[in-house]
């Protein structure tokens, strides 16, 4: 079996549509040419600072800014009192909760923004930091989200109207209870665990920040800011300032990374506009590490409680009971009906007979968030969730894991397939997948190795998850946020000469949007990709939509792209019709052209019709000049990629160091526009896997303190922790895209963790009794686990 | 209060009165307005900012501006010379070794001294070179590729011209 890696890329012909295309954004970036956030200057900017809290929960008694107010290079101080006169002190979360801009009343978790300074250069506002006075009056801290709803649990939202506890949301439900109870009622094996996902940090390489002009004389809002969403901001903005949307303008330029870390509206972002407003100059402000660690948006966070049963030898039911931390402000961002995201996708690759899910949502003392960690809306946690309890069923059953996997899935004959929890799966042959997987790992080599190595004492761990995940986001009947539908849009103008412009509301961080989006083009126009320019991550020049998160680019608007171009090619062909003097029905389309069904020699290429389309000459009856068409797709059902992953472990017997030796992943995301940056994003997405399966943690003390924030803390894996990936792949079309592509860039974060922590248990289970570990599996961890104490993270 | 500091970057001497504290990847990217060389963590752990000082890779955001004092450093920006691409930003580029594109700099440069150290490394001993470099998007196995293009095409190079 081939994988992909092996494949020869076609480097010496240049493809026209699909292909291993090498990146037209590269160009720069490999000069240092980017241009990232903080490399915008502007004439006249400041630099603005955030004063943030030492405490978890206190009330804030007095703020004193007068002495940094004296520094010499200071124009300004911020506090709540000021954004109380503008009407800004509090401002709406993407989940319909408020969020404090600026703490006035009391701090609700370590790292929150209780000043803002605007000074002459970074120095010096950070400098004027340190001159701020404020007196806190500490509170106990709630940072367990167990304990959050305990009795005697310190309010932390008195602010809200009617809130007597610290629930965040009320209990939500999925799947037939009823049904659920009988399924477990007939099950000859049940199996529960309590699993927690920890919350974990996108952290991309590039922090947040802003750089805010606004100009007095004009009422114009001109914003850079690195986000992942920029026609969703400008309406938050428009709504939190009061400002007609044509007069808020804002570019995203190059951005570092954003994994969902960049998709919310951040405090820091408010005050950087209100000093500019307030100043009349542009304000930058961009976090360092710490702050993007304690007080941005942070991933999962999910406690659960599960249960899985199976009947002759095949799963068969489902139970889960989740309490989903939200941190201080609920700014989990999710599609408004579906509070706790896509977790019930949690029913994941297999034929149920029911399954029942309930999440319910608390408020703690840590910072705000629940965004995706490189997740469609929380079904990373599905995922692990129920690739664990799999395997917990299988050591239960001591059935092989693949096994029991291979006589649950879904068979391919049963799509589309309605799952117990009301998704509608596309398409899918998993079993194949998973077969690809095998062949590529030599699964049963590795059994035999790993029992030949424990009769040495050697502790070697072989993992399998397999994952379906819903991405494309979404059909605007079931999916909004903040009442936006989540469609995208898609503009394509070809020029007199042939070459066209496409703009998209997608936004690249990194995933190679110039080149994937070229290539959707001239694969259906014809046109040379390098002669196609994209343009995005400018609100004035780009359609409106929902931007990219949950792995929406390709489902969504590369489906925006590929109808927008078939919109021009039914065009050029009434166009062909007149030039060719006969009828659009007589014509047929071969790549770039046009042509007589009968004479194929005649015919007309895409930029003589383009021409033609501009020119003095006559145009169809009724038809007006120019070739361009605008689309905004509204996908009918998300998309349902799937992958078989094997991780293969070794664990130190005597430090409990794990390593990831291996890592087998085998997607079928549908058709592949550009395989090379298909597995480019597996890559990454599998780096990101193994860095939460052992090492990316947020975790707390008692205080509430944030014990990892910097990199000295919250560790990130470097190539030394991360294998030779390994990748396969099948083809599955989704049958209602109109590439039939289904969108990748998640899948790898999804698949890999649950394969690994499941490598790990398997490296251990037989040797010291080892059947549940929580990530990540740090040395400490294992080792504790090995002895018989394992410990929930906290 | 200002002191004056003199280097030459990019082969160019520059001579500044800075704040003494100020460190090198704030005086290459403010001062110089240079802004290859990118910053990512402030505790020397992500290596987006390393440059080179008389050869060597460092890390710009752990060291002052004054102390380069008549010394050399090096950013991205010198790698491209009238015109052609040095073979590592070629195989960057190859291979798709960069997405987003934040850590390429700082990766450029410490796989670049790397190369100059060590023209024929094997996979182990790239990995070993970047692993003071946080990359997010491509899970290093496609740095590592685009190294070993840039040594065989070094190698190929010098063996037509040798």
């Amino acid at each position: 079996m081939a994988t992909v890696e092996n494949l020869p890329s076609p480097s010496t012909e240049r493809p026209i549509g699909f292909g291993r295309l090498k990146r037209k954004e590269d160009a720069r970036f490999i000069r240092g040419q980017g241009t990232y956030l903080d490399d915008i200057r502007l004439p006249g900017m400041v630099h603005g600072a955030i004063l943030r809290s030492p405490y978890a929960h206190a009330r804030i008694v007095s703020i004193d800014t007068s002495r940094a107010l004296a520094h010499p290079n200071v124009a300004a101080v911020v506090t709540a009192k000021d954004l109380e006169t503008l009407g800004l002190a509090w401002m709406p979360t993407i989940s319909y909760d408020t969020q404090a801009v600026l703490a006035g009343d009391k701090v609700r978790f370590q790292g929150q923004e209780v000043a803002f300074v605007i000074a002459s250069d970074e120095y010096s506002a950070n400098d004027a930091l340190q001159l701020i006075d404020v007196e806190y009056e500490p509170l106990p801290a709630i940072v367990n989200a167990r304990k959050a709803l305990d009795l005697d649990a310190p309010l932390i939202r008195d602010d809200k109207a009617g809130q007597r506890d610290n629930l965040a949301s009320p209990t939500w439900e999925a799947g037939d209870e009823a049904a659920t109870n009988r399924a477990f009622a007939e099950a000859d094996t049940v199996v529960s665990r309590d699993i927690i996902y920890p919350r974990c940090h996108p952290a991309p390489l590039e922090t947040c920040g802003i750089v805010a002009d606004f100009d007095p004389k004009t009422g114009q809002l001109n914003i850079w800011n690195g986000n992942q969403a920029p026609h969703a901001h400008r309406t938050v903005y428009a709504h939190v300032a009061g400002l007609a949307e044509h007069m808020i303008r804002i570019r995203c330029s190059d951005i570092g990374g954003g994994f969902g870390n960049k998709v919310p509206v951040y405090p820091g972002y408010v005050c950087a506009i209100a000093g500019s407003i307030v100043a009349g100059v542009p304000v930058k402000w961009i976090e360092n590490r710490t702050e993007n660690l304690v007080s941005t948006g942070f991933a999962r966070d999910y406690v659960m409680r599960a249960e899985m049963c199976s009947k002759d030898g095949k799963i068969t039911g489902l139970r889960v009971d989740v309490i989903a931390d939200h941190g201080a402000f609920d700014s989990t961002a999710q599609p408004t009906k579906f509070p706790a995201g896509f977790f019930h996708i949690v029913c994941g690759s297999y034929d149920l007979q029911a399954s029942h899910v309930k999440v319910k949502a608390v408020y703690t003392n840590k910072a705000p968030g629940g965004v995706a960690y490189r997740c469609s809306f929380r079904i990373t946690e599905a995922v692990y969730l129920v690739e664990r309890m799999v395997d917990a069923l299988a050591l239960e059953m001591k059935a092989d894991p693949i096994d029991l996997r291979m006589r649950s899935f879904i068979a391919p004959g049963q799509f589309p397939y309605e799952t117990t929890t009301g998704w509608t799966y596309d398409s899918g042959n998993y079993a194949e997948t998973m077969k690809v997987a095998m062949d590529i790992a030599g699964y049963d080599d590795l059994r035999r190795e790993q029992r030949e190595k424990r009769e040495r004492g050697e502790l070697m761990g072989i993992g399998v998850a397999f994952f379906t995940e819903g991405v494309g986001a979404g059909p605007r009947k079931h999916m909004d946020i903040l009442g936006l539908a989540m469609n995208d849009g898609a503009d394509l103008r070809v020029h007199p000469s042939g070459k066209a412009v496409v703009s998209i509301s997608a936004q690249t961080q990194g995933q190679g949007h110039e080149t994937t989006f070229a290539q959707i083009v001239a694969e259906e126009l014809g046109i040379p990709p390098e002669d196609i320019e994209v343009r995005q991550g400018d609100t004035d020049k780009s359609p409106y939509g929902l931007g990219t998160y949950g792995s929406r680019s390709t489902p969504v608007s590369g489906a925006a792209v590929a109808v927008v171009s078939r919109k021009v090619r039914d065009k050029a062909r009434l166009i062909a019709a007149t030039m060719l003097e006969t009828r659009p029905e007589d014509l047929a389309w071969e790549k770039g052209r046009w042509y007589v069904k009968g004479d194929p020699e005649k015919g007309a290429m895409i930029e003589d019709i383009a021409l033609r389309a501009y020119s003095g000459e006559p145009m169809p009856e009724g038809m007006e000049g120019g070739l361009d068409a605008q689309v905004i797709y509204d996908p009918p059902n998300l998309t349902y990629p799937y992958g078989a992953y094997i991780a293969v472990v070794d664990v130190d017997p005597d430090t409990a160091q794990v390593t990831v030796r291996r890592i087998i992943a085998v997607d079928d995301c549908g058709v592949r526009i550009n395989p090379m940056i298909v597995d480019g994003q597996i890559h990454g997405g599998l780096a990101e896997g193994v860095g939460i399966a052992l090492m990316e943690l947020l975790s707390f003390d008692a205080e509430g303190n944030c014990l990892n924030s910097s990199f000295m803390d919250y560790l990130i894996p470097t190539a030394l922790e991360c294998p030779d990936f390994e990748l396969g792949e099948t083809v599955t079309p989704c049958p209602h895209h109109p590439l039939g592509a289904k969108g990748v860039g998640e899948s790898p974060n999804v698949g890999s963790p649950p394969a690994i922590v499941n490598a790990v248990i398997d490296a251990l289970y037989e040797t010291h009794g080892v059947d549940h570990i929580d990530m990540p599996c740090t040395p400490a961890r294992v080792w504790a686990a090995m002895q018989g104490r394992a410990e929930p993270p906290q | 209060m200002t002191i004056n500091v003199s280097m030459t970057v990019n082969g160019t001497q520059v001579s500044h009165d800075i704040e003494p504290r100020m460190l090198l990847v704030h005086f290459i990217r403010e001062t110089l307005a240079l802004t290859g060389t990118h910053w990512g963590c402030d505790t020397s752990n992500c290596g987006a900012c390393v440059v080179r000082i008389d050869g060597q890779p460092v890390k710009s955001c752990t060291i002052l501006a004054a102390m380069c004092d008549g010394h050399e450093v090096a950013t991205v920006e010198s790698l491209e010379v009238d015109g052609q691409l040095d073979p590592i930003q070629m195989g960057f580029h190859e291979r798709h070794a960069l997405q987003c594109g934040f850590c390429t700099p700082g990766m450029l440069m410490t796989t670049r001294a790397l190369l100059d150290e060590n023209p024929d490394p094997t996979d182990h001993e790239i990995r070993v070179a970047i692993s003071g470099a946080i990359c997010r998007c491509t899970g290093y196995k496609n740095i590592v590729s685009a190294v070993r293009w840039a040594a065989d095409h070094e190698a190929a190079t010098a063996n037509r011209e040798g």
